[in-house]
């Protein structure tokens, strides 16, 4: 084992993808900045793996494309998630299409990293997820890893995987650390993680939600309730069957999503729930998750926005009701 | 161009003008080409001038108005065919159509319905080519309407900058749908542009085969040999509307415009130079011959291929299933 940040992990990730696969390339404005996770890859792979990058979202996006269609991996690192709104054409219309359009002729070998900023004042365009808008678009992957250990083994996986995936980060995890296994440590695409096992209520938690969703259920497990906390890690392909077979365990769910309540993956998530478990669900489904508005500036008005510890426990308590009743199996 | 080359390209632009006949004639009687069908006919010169430039492993990307550029890049007629016509056997097992036909057997990759987005792509697959290490080009065609959109001055800023094997071949027919392009253009031309991203901006008859062959033959030499890309602005013109609507419109154009550029056609001008350049006329009749016969050979393998099965409605979007998570999970 060994202990690194989840920003040493990306780091990590792309370095070792690069030192083994030469069709790996960094696509990054300012990818050679000190703050930058690629910071000083051009010294080992050079100039034309680490290009300089104009402001030109559109443009090196599109580059990307040609580039994937043609023999390389290239990983477009968007910095702060809101920046892929600029090459939104180029992302939904092409890296996710061109396969199925072209009959299978061309794979689109993508990885496009995201930062979200969120929960760090930096107001409404720098602080969106916008991952439930990509879960709409056909022949994306998605991945929101939340542990050092996750981000390497799916970065990992990601930039192996011969179709475009989006690879979403949540910035406020970038300094936690972790245990990271040794060796070639691979996460595949599509397996949740079950992150605390419990019986009660399952807790299905995205992004940084995971963590508060931990402290949720060491705090309530302090008062007789054990939540299962169920992180999904891969968005798509979605681990319906690790979600659903907590659900039948537990009868109770609770979504904690950092994005926007509607259409957003809390509510595709409750509505597959509905559909393939409603048999096993013993009360309403809850959804802890961002209202419809968007981040606003100011930390005492931005706190209000995201899933906390407090609101998961407040959530899941509500669905168990009195501890009588929870005795009852 | 030799005199081989000669005859390929009459062979080449005849197997366009021909082929969209095929398809309009298919279009009007209703026997099985849906959706958007966006004609070229009076454009081939300009498309098949720069294919011929290239070698068979250089890259083209097209736009919506693109049965030629695969044609032209020497691309089999029946499954481009079957593809207008939806069928399990098109190019792109008929998940395409019209306008996204791609070959890449013959380094077609591929063509957008989105104006201008072809251009990055191509000055992408330029910068593969030189991490990969090999001294392909690629060459992006788009209309006169692409020069006004972002990714049009985005691909080349970073050919330029990059100083990549890119030949930007702008078929400016002077119309973005029935749009002039004076009204929306505050260049002297689409060329012009090119000084600003430091590259060369050649202006060419865009009806005259040989002379687009020159220019872009000169704009690859340059990229290949790694002094960077070109911007070629082929003058030329579409005879048809924009789409094909059943009928034709074409009251936003100046009187006589039309016949003005029909009395420069393409294939006529050059087939009257090949004449008087002592080809035998037999020779060109043979070549119009084969041209013709070779499309009504793909009307056929169209015709009679079948419809995609239902269970192909998702074959073809991912390359690794979705259905492959592993039953545990665990940390």
């Amino acid at each position: 084992m060994r202990t690194m940040s989840y920003r040493e992990a990306l780091r990590e990730a792309m370095l070792e993808e690069m030192r083994r696969d030469p069709a790996v390339v960094v696509f990054c404005e300012d990818g050679r900045f000190w703050t930058m996770p690629t910071n000083g890859f051009v010294d080992e792979f050079g100039p034309d793996r680490v290009p300089v990058m104009p402001i030109s979202e559109e443009g090196f996006t599109g580059a990307a494309i040609g580039a994937a269609m043609t023999g390389l991996r290239p990983i477009v690192d968007y910095t702060i998630a809101n920046l892929m709104y600029v090459a939104w054409d180029q992302i939904v219309n092409h890296a996710a299409k061109n396969r199925y359009l072209f009959g299978g002729q061309a794979s689109v070998p993508i990885v496009f990293r995201a930062a979200m900023k969120y929960a760090n004042a930096t107001a409404a365009q720098h602080s969106d997820r916008p991952y439930p808008q990509l879960m709409n678009v056909p022949g994306l992957k998605i991945v929101v890893p939340t542990t050092p250990a996750d981000a390497l083994g799916l970065l990992k996986s990601a930039i192996r995987d011969d179709d475009p995936v989006v690879f979403f980060e949540p910035l406020r995890l970038w300094g936690v650390k972790g245990e990271v296994p040794d060796g070639d440590h691979l996460v595949p695409l599509g397996k949740a993680a079950i992150a605390r096992e419990g019986r009660d209520v399952t807790v299905v938690a995205i992004g940084d939600a995971v963590p508060a969703a931990l402290k949720a259920a060491a705090e309530l497990a302090r008062q007789g309730v054990e939540l299962e906390v169920i992180d999904p890690r891969t968005l798509v392909p979605l681990d319906k069957g690790a979600i659903l077979a907590s659900v039948d365990k537990t009868g109770r769910l609770v979504i904690a999503d950092p994005a926007h309540k509607t259409c957003g993956a809390a509510a595709e998530i409750a509505a597959i729930v509905a559909e393939d478990g409603f048999s096993s669900l013993r009360a309403p489904i809850a959804r802890v998750v961002a209202p419809d508005v968007h981040p606003p500036f100011s930390p005492a008005l931005e706190r209000l926005m995201y899933p906390t510890p407090e609101r998961i426990a407040a959530a899941a308590t509500a669905l168990v009701g009195s501890p009588k009743e929870l005795a009852v199996p | 161009m030799n005199r081989e080359q000669d005859l390929e390209a009459l062979r080449r632009m005849l197997r366009i003008r021909r082929f969209e006949e095929a398809a309009m004639d298919i279009v009007r009687k209703g026997q099985g080409i849906a959706g958007s069908v966006h004609i070229c006919i009076g454009q081939e010169a300009a498309i098949v001038g720069s294919c011929l430039a290239l070698r068979d492993d250089d890259y083209i990307v097209g736009y919506h108005r693109s049965h030629g550029h695969p044609i032209a890049k020497g691309a089999p007629l029946g499954p481009l065919m079957a593809e207008l016509m939806g069928r399990r056997t098109g190019v792109c097992h008929g998940k395409g159509g019209s306008m996204h036909l791609a070959d890449f057997g013959v380094g077609s990759l591929g063509e957008t319905a989105i104006i201008g987005a072809g251009i990055p792509q191509a000055v992408g697959a330029a910068y593969s080519a030189r991490v990969r290490g090999t001294d392909q080009v690629a060459l992006a065609f788009f209309g006169d309407g692409a020069a006004n959109i972002g990714s049009f001055h985005e691909g080349l800023n970073l050919a330029s900058v990059w100083g990549l094997g890119v030949v930007f071949v702008c078929e400016n027919n002077l119309y973005a749908m029935s749009t002039a392009l004076a009204d929306t253009m505050a260049s002297e031309s689409i060329a012009a542009r090119a000084a600003a991203y430091r590259m060369p901006g050649v202006v060419v008859d865009g009806q005259d085969v040989a002379a687009v062959f020159d220019a872009v033959d000169a704009a690859v030499e340059r990229g290949r040999s790694g002094g960077g890309p070109t911007l070629v602005e082929a003058r030329t013109y579409r005879y048809r509307d924009h789409a094909e609507y059943g009928n034709m419109d074409l009251s936003h154009r100046p009187p006589d415009e039309v016949e003005h550029w029909r009395s420069r056609d393409p294939v006529e001008l050059f087939r009257a130079r090949l004449l008087a350049d002592g080809v035998a006329e037999d020779q060109l009749a043979a070549v119009a011959e084969s041209a013709a016969g070779e499309v009504r050979a793909a009307v056929a393998f169209a015709k009679r291929s079948p419809q995609p099965a239902p269970e192909e409605l998702f074959e073809d979007l991912w390359a690794t299933p979705l259905d492959a998570a592993p039953a545990e999970a665990s940390r």
